[in-house]
């Protein structure tokens, strides 16, 4: 392919440029199957009670960032919040609105990381779309992914945060804050020297894992948009429970503390692409942090916090200087402070 | 981390708690000047770290909450200018005017633009020449170095349309005059940041004429625990004086270069304070020399003054006299999420402070 080659309106009309880059990008890195027979709908075996069914719609600008990019989002996200309901993430969509003018080299890039993604979660992409317009009415690229999971009447609780008590303990699986500090400094240029890497990744392995292991899992979320801090809150309003977190117990590495007391902003408020909050009984706690920190992706799991009797619906944290602060939700977008 | 950790030690911050306790029973009240310092003694609970007999004031020290209604609605105007970016500082997207906010205006297709750095507008006027790129100066000595640099670089560039509405801002006038108006305290808790580059010799006045203590702090638990030491022990000794907490960053003389560039581009204004009305002296307009990069010279627009929002008492909030659970708005009417007045707005105004650390 030509690699100055760059996508015009005619890839999304209909007509034989469509089908050839469908034939060139998206079915030689996607094929598979289900996918390869091109009918109108997939037809999917299902082999579960249940199904999970969730969709994410990817805007990110820039649409590279240290430590992943839109199509590798595209998939985590999508896998998350699939294996957060205790589903196993099966099939996924994926649906492209690619501004006119898209150069195709990148989109190449994307969409092999979409599929390179999906092998490495297990999932088939099985269906999905096109859509190109006209220059200036999209930015660069959007992508929607859809996705389907199998879940167990067992593990169709575990979204649902029930038998939640004080004492519970909340884990983590490695530090926060990476994803929305990698991509701060990718777009606003800061050019801070530390390499802040985006934690994006597909956590269904790490999940599945203590789910088959454990039965103590009483909540699971992915702390996505709004952090760990917009997680906890809802978490604490839904069950009118407190929670109470640790300063020194919170994971967060060298890069994004730096960042974050420079531009003023909470880490707790930054969003992640790969981390779990796991809420778990006492005594289980020990046990799923064995099984996690076996995975890559929960070496450094930790113990942050549990859950309280006292201040019902309030998210509390014990400061290192042993002072108390409430943790709330965040209004608006973080920005910067002046001085 | 390197220059954090090491003024954030428990044991450190409550061997001076201790030391505060045993040193005095004195009813002392001190103002913290700076919504920075607001912020660090919230985060950090200090609060509960403090003997009852030293209270804590937070003062007009939050750049955003400062600026007066009338300066949103001027920026806002100058978002409507045929062809005009407007660039600015995150914190001040949100700040309502008397009926719109820039973000609101934004959202209504406004070309503003939030930038980390002054030199970044410099460079968009330098991309866009055919368009008027507006940078809103605020904030007190810290960032208006920065703007008078960025100035005497366009200058130097020969850009001509890039242009600065200043609504900057200079320390130590408001703190007088909040003394002058009647508000009790014996003491300031004076930001590290504004004197690195003032020196403390602006301070002298405070101690000498007004007989008040006033130590140059830094942003961490410990140095603020420490500033509160040494004003403490200024109180009990009955010598109150300038002194500088700060001393890995602050010397007396200050940064001479920031000071040169300042009074070579700016001199002082009567200056106009949300909720605390004009005080002589207290801002920085541009200098007649640099007249081609003042917005308000080149671009003359006249924009009506407003009246403060029924019931919002920021003005005594920023004066010290009220804290923000004597505002009948706070927490109801009045949340980060929608705003009444600038307390509530900036991340380091007393209100959104008391809001988000609320116990």
């Amino acid at each position: 392919m030509n690699k100055e080659q760059k996508i015009l309106l005619s890839h999304g009309n209909g007509g034989r440029m469509m089908h050839d880059l469908i034939e060139t990008v998206f079915l030689k890195y996607f094929g598979n199957e289900i996918l390869n027979e091109q009918t109108d709908a997939a037809i999917l075996p299902a082999d579960a009670p249940n199904l999970a069914f969730t969709t994410d719609s990817f805007v990110i600008d820039p649409l590279f960032f240290p430590g992943g990019n839109i199509g590798k989002l595209a998939v985590c996200g999508t896998v998350n919040d699939l294996a957060v309901s205790g589903a196993i993430p099966r099939y996924i969509s994926v649906s492209m609105i690619i501004e006119e003018g898209f150069p195709m080299n990148d989109l190449e890039t994307i969409v092999k990381s979409l599929a390179d993604e999906a092998r490495n979660a297990g999932v088939a992409i099985v269906t999905g779309d096109t859509k190109v317009v006209n220059k200036g009415k999209c930015d660069k690229l959007f992508i929607n992914t859809a996705g389907i999971g199998m879940v167990g009447n067992r593990e169709s609780q575990v979204g649902k945060a029930k038998n939640i008590m004080p004492g519970d303990v909340i884990i983590i699986n490695g530090t926060i804050g990476d994803h929305g500090m990698a991509v701060m400094n990718a777009r606003e240029s800061f050019n801070f020297k530390s390499a802040v890497l985006s934690d994006c990744a597909s956590l269904n392995h790490l999940i599945r894992e203590v789910m088959d292991q454990s039965d103590g899992v009483k909540f699971m979320r992915d702390p996505t948009r709004g952090g760990v801090a917009t997680v906890l809150n809802e978490l604490a309003g839904k069950i009118n429970l407190g929670i109470e977190i640790g300063e020194s117990t919170l994971p967060i590495g060298g890069g994004v503390k730096a960042m974050c007391e420079i531009l003023g902003f909470d880490p707790l408020h930054i969003a992640n692409e790969g981390k779990v909050l796991i809420v778990a009984g006492q005594d289980e706690a020990g046990h799923i942090l064995e099984i996690m920190k076996k995975n890559k992706l929960g070496e450094q799991s930790a113990v942050i916090g549990h859950i309280t009797g006292d201040h019902p619906g309030r998210v509390v944290l014990k400061t290192e200087t042993g002072g108390r602060r409430i943790v709330d939700i965040l209004t608006g977008d973080p920005l910067p402070r002046i001085c | 981390m390197k220059y954090i950790d090491e003024y954030r030690k428990k044991d450190l911050i409550l061997a001076v708690s201790e030391e505060l306790k045993k040193i005095s029973e004195k009813e002392i009240t001190l103002m913290e000047v700076c919504g920075g310092h607001t912020m660090a003694i919230h985060r950090f609970g200090l609060h509960a770290l403090l003997p009852a007999n030293i209270r804590l004031l937070s003062g007009p020290g939050c750049p955003v909450c400062v600026s007066s209604q009338h300066f949103l609605d001027t920026a806002i105007a100058y978002s409507r200018v045929p062809g005009a970016i407007v660039t600015t500082y995150g914190d001040l997207i949100r700040v309502p005017g008397s009926v719109s906010s820039l973000e609101k205006e934004k959202a209504n297709g406004a070309d503003i633009r939030i930038i980390y750095s002054v030199l970044d507008a410099v460079e968009l006027a330098k991309n866009n020449p055919e368009r008027p790129v507006f940078f809103l100066g605020i904030g007190f000595e810290t960032t208006a170095p920065a703007t008078a640099a960025a100035i005497v670089e366009a200058q130097k560039a020969c850009i001509r349309n890039f242009f600065v509405l200043s609504a900057h801002k200079v320390m130590p006038p408001v703190m007088k005059a909040l003394v002058d108006e009647g508000v009790k305290i014996d003491g300031f808790i004076a930001p590290g940041h504004v004197s690195a580059i003032t020196g403390t010799e602006i301070y002298n006045g405070l101690s000498s004429v007004y007989g008040l203590g006033v130590v140059v702090a830094g942003f961490e638990p410990v140095d603020l625990m420490q500033a509160i030491l040494m004003l403490a022990r200024q109180m009990e000794s009955g010598e109150p004086k300038v002194e500088i907490q700060y001393k890995r960053i602050v010397h007396t003389q200050g940064n001479k270069i920031a000071l040169e560039l300042l009074s070579r581009v700016f001199e002082p204004k009567d200056d106009r304070w949300r909720g605390l009305g004009v005080i002589p002296a207290s801002g920085l307009k541009i200098r007649e020399e640099f007249a081609g990069f003042d917005a308000e010279k080149q671009y003359p627009l006249s924009v009506p003054i407003p009246t403060d929002p029924k019931g919002c008492i920021c003005g005594s909030i920023l004066r010290g006299l009220k804290t923000p659970n004597d505002c009948g708005l706070f927490a109801t009417r009045c949340t980060p999420a929608d705003p009444v007045g600038a307390c509530m707005v900036s991340g380091e105004g007393t209100c959104a402070t008391y809001y988000k650390y609320r116990q």
